[in-house]
């Protein structure tokens, strides 16, 4: 316990580093505060979405930015726990920073949308939006929804509904294995109500919530597995508890295929290896082979570079949908205006880098983009992390067939 | 019978490695009264060092050479950090070894980045050794319990049948009548955070590509060795070797069994429905709190039995 003790005060005087520096950097761009794990067990995940971002931002500045400004990336390390991440957005509001970022850990994105709706209630002069990049639990868009909160990536219902079309027909027994959380237990259920109404021949045989980034020998999961007799795992897992199961499930040598949602981010393909060829299969919004696939060369050449530059996969296009939405937005309202720019954003259309159509629907600020299922395997264009292996596009599935009814019933500021 | 047979088979696997880290610690903290928070740092370095090493000359000279690495970094520690920071008491010590576990995992971080690095099995042991039920065992899985049963009779044979073990034991339980008996202590604990330090190393290999090698493998490993320390005892290896292999059992079987305190309720015949009070509580299954069972355990023998399992002394 000393230690948790310990690391907190660390990260506390860290963040103060942080906060102090920030308004030392150069005036005149627009701050984006971006909060997730950037130390502990998930900083893997972090540290690769920084990346990727920062590649991104690079180039939308090349392209003017914003208003003639710059966008500006100010991170922030909330490892993973909530009462941080709201630190960060105290820190993002005392600079006036008008967007926060936030992509891993749904528990963490009911904590901001409540506190930016507070925020912004009692203090209209710095007001912020917060831009969900991944926290995915269906809730957030739905019961739990916001007008200051965009999410722009698909949510676990519209995940849950892309896995189970894509389900082979002969597969007729699943087992569930999720984290033990708001995103897990979404995850859980929204699987669970998609199969009972698109594939009622499926039968549930295993469900399981595992506390999440305890685990550190998944074997025992695997003969439980085995022994339900499943054909197919489907976890929402990610991290560590995603690399290490799809590890232990590869080297107990079962006949099982893995459906899962995150095996395609930061360190998935090593856990993998060469031994899950063409088992593993993941839901996700883009993967590098997707451009020479559809024949767009413009595209498979700006991500090759990042590749180049970088020493992992660059998995994270729907980040530059992100940002090409807040430049639209930023230079629609035409002032660096919270409020301007979340009214611009509403309804907004956008045509993403790949040439497919995306809407930021105006009913729940839900992100309505296309969606692709991917399989590991041998013989694609480009690898994963170096193993020889990588993602080949198995279906995509169109935004206007992934669209899904919200229950959002949000309280829109006078204008 | 089938799930039963192959949990066992892994919770003995999962105990061994755990073995590994903790009779290290255990032999330093009973010796020099410091909780080594930097221990499971060790394992994460052995791991990294064993993927660096295996990638130019192999793997069964990383084999031999990591934990021999870690070995001199453990001495060197003892020698040029430990020794000053002794002085200052323990609390001293336990703040430079935690600053220690902070600097070396930022400095995995750096050298070798954040996401995890492809150590793998060698390839002649990446076959199925035999099959239970249909359950592939792997031949790995068997050399890291013939590794850890190596080791845990090598530390036999050495502490009970060599001289410098005698005086080791001796200074398990009277560390100042050895220093008065003229034996040079210093050497002794030095020697003793560095062979710690090596077999942390060599758990770090062996389990390194067993599980994944990663920056926050330190983080996750280093709980649940202090509890096995704790648990099994001060002063006793026995006691470490049992805790050891009982935490990995209840680990691995936590998983496979699917029952709550309803059920246990059930058979005295009390029912509980969404009605009863606690129901959430009652209803939780077993495997969803197996993580948490060791740190149970731990609360409990040091409330009950404070010296733990075959403790012969206290802190």
């Amino acid at each position: 316990m000393a230690m948790r003790i310990l690391a907190r005060a660390a990260g506390v005087a860290l963040l103060a580093c942080v906060a102090l520096a920030g308004p030392a950097t150069a005036q005149g761009t627009i701050k984006i505060a971006y909060t997730d794990p950037l130390s502990g067990p998930f900083a893997q995940v972090g540290d690769a979405n920084l990346k990727q971002m920062q590649y991104i931002l690079d180039y939308i500045n090349s392209k003017g930015g914003a208003l003639g400004k710059k966008f500006e990336l100010v991170p922030f390390d909330n490892k993973s726990q909530p009462s941080d991440a709201l630190i960060a957005l105290k820190s993002a509001t005392d600079q006036n920073m008008p967007f926060i970022m936030q992509c891993s850990g749904s528990n963490i994105a009911a904590a901001l949308i409540e506190a930016v709706d507070k925020h912004n209630s009692r203090n209209p002069e710095s007001r912020i939006i917060y831009v969900n990049c991944g926290a995915v639990a269906t809730e957030l868009t739905n019961e739990k929804c916001s007008f200051w909160h965009f999410r722009f990536d698909a949510h676990v219902a519209m995940k849950a509904e892309v896995m189970a079309r894509a389900l082979p027909k002969e597969v007729t027994k699943v087992y569930l294995l999720n984290q033990d959380y708001l995103f897990g237990q979404s995850v859980q259920r929204d699987v669970k109500t998609f199969l009972a109404k698109l594939r009622p021949d499926v039968q549930v045989v295993g469900d399981e919530l595992i506390p999440l980034g305890k685990i550190k020998d998944f074997a025992p999961y695997i003969t439980k597995i085995k022994a339900s007799g499943a054909q197919v795992l489907i976890t929402g897992n990610w991290g560590p508890d995603m690399n290490l199961l799809i590890k232990a499930g590869i080297d107990s040598g079962i006949d099982l295929r893995y459906y899962t949602l995150y095996a395609h981010i930061a360190g998935g393909a090593v856990a993998i290896g060469p031994g899950g060829d063409g088992k593993v299969r993941s839901v996700m919004s883009f993967n590098e082979n997707v451009a020479p696939e559809i024949g767009n060369k413009e595209a498979e050449e700006w991500t090759k570079a990042f590749r180049d530059k970088y020493p992992f996969d660059f998995y994270a296009a729907g980040f530059r949908t992100i940002f090409e939405y807040l430049q639209e937005a930023t230079n629609k309202a035409g002032a660096v205006d919270p409020l301007k720019i979340a009214l611009a954003l509403e309804g907004l259309k956008h045509k993403d880098f790949l040439g497919y159509e995306t809407v930021m629907r105006k009913d729940d600020h839900q992100l309505i983009s296309e969606y692709f299922v991917g399989t590991f395997k041998k013989g694609v264009k480009y690898d994963s992390e170096k193993t020889g292996l990588g993602w080949a596009t198995e279906a995509t599935i169109l935004a206007k067939d992934l669209e899904q009814p919200t229950s959002c019933k949000m309280t829109r500021p006078a204008k | 019978m089938e799930v039963f047979l192959v949990s066992l088979l892994n919770g003995l696997v999962y105990g061994m490695l755990l073995f590994m880290l903790a009779s290290g610690l255990t032999l330093i903290l009973s010796m020099m009264g410091v909780l080594n928070f930097a221990h499971a740092s060790a394992y994460m370095l052995g791991a990294y060092f064993a993927f660096t090493i295996s990638q130019y000359i192999g793997f069964w000279p990383a084999l031999v050479l990591a934990p021999l690495l870690c070995g001199a970094i453990g001495a060197a520690i003892e020698m040029y950090g430990l020794r000053r920071v002794h002085r200052n008491g323990h609390i001293a010590e336990l703040l430079f070894t935690f600053g220690l576990a902070l600097i070396i995992e930022k400095v995995v971080q750096m050298t070798w980045g954040l996401i995890p690095v492809p150590y793998r099995i060698p390839a002649g042991l990446d076959f199925p050794l035999f099959t239970v039920y249909g359950t592939q065992f792997p031949a790995y899985r068997a050399f890291m319990l013939l590794i850890s049963a190596l080791m845990f009779g090598a530390i036999w044979l050495g502490l009970t049948r060599t001289r410098i073990g005698l005086v080791i034991q001796a200074a398990l339980h009277h560390p100042e009548m050895v220093g008065a008996l003229g034996h040079n202590v210093p050497r002794v604990f030095t020697t003793v955070f560095a062979a710690g330090t090596a077999l942390a190393g060599l758990a770090g290999v062996i389990g390194g590509n067993y599980h994944v090698t990663e920056p926050a493998m330190a983080f996750t490993m280093g709980p649940i060795v202090f509890v096995v320390v704790v648990f099994g005892g001060l002063g006793s290896l026995t006691g470490c070797f049992i805790a050891s292999l009982l935490m990995g059992l209840i680990q691995t079987f936590a998983v496979v069994l699917d029952y709550s305190v309803a059920d246990l309720l059930k058979w005295f015949g009390l029912t509980v429905t969404s009605a009863t009070p606690f129901h959430e509580v009652l209803t939780v299954p077993l495997p969803r709190i197996g993580a948490l069972l060791p740190y149970v355990l731990l609360v409990l023998i040091l409330v009950f039995k404070p010296r733990g399992l075959m403790g012969t002394r206290d802190t």
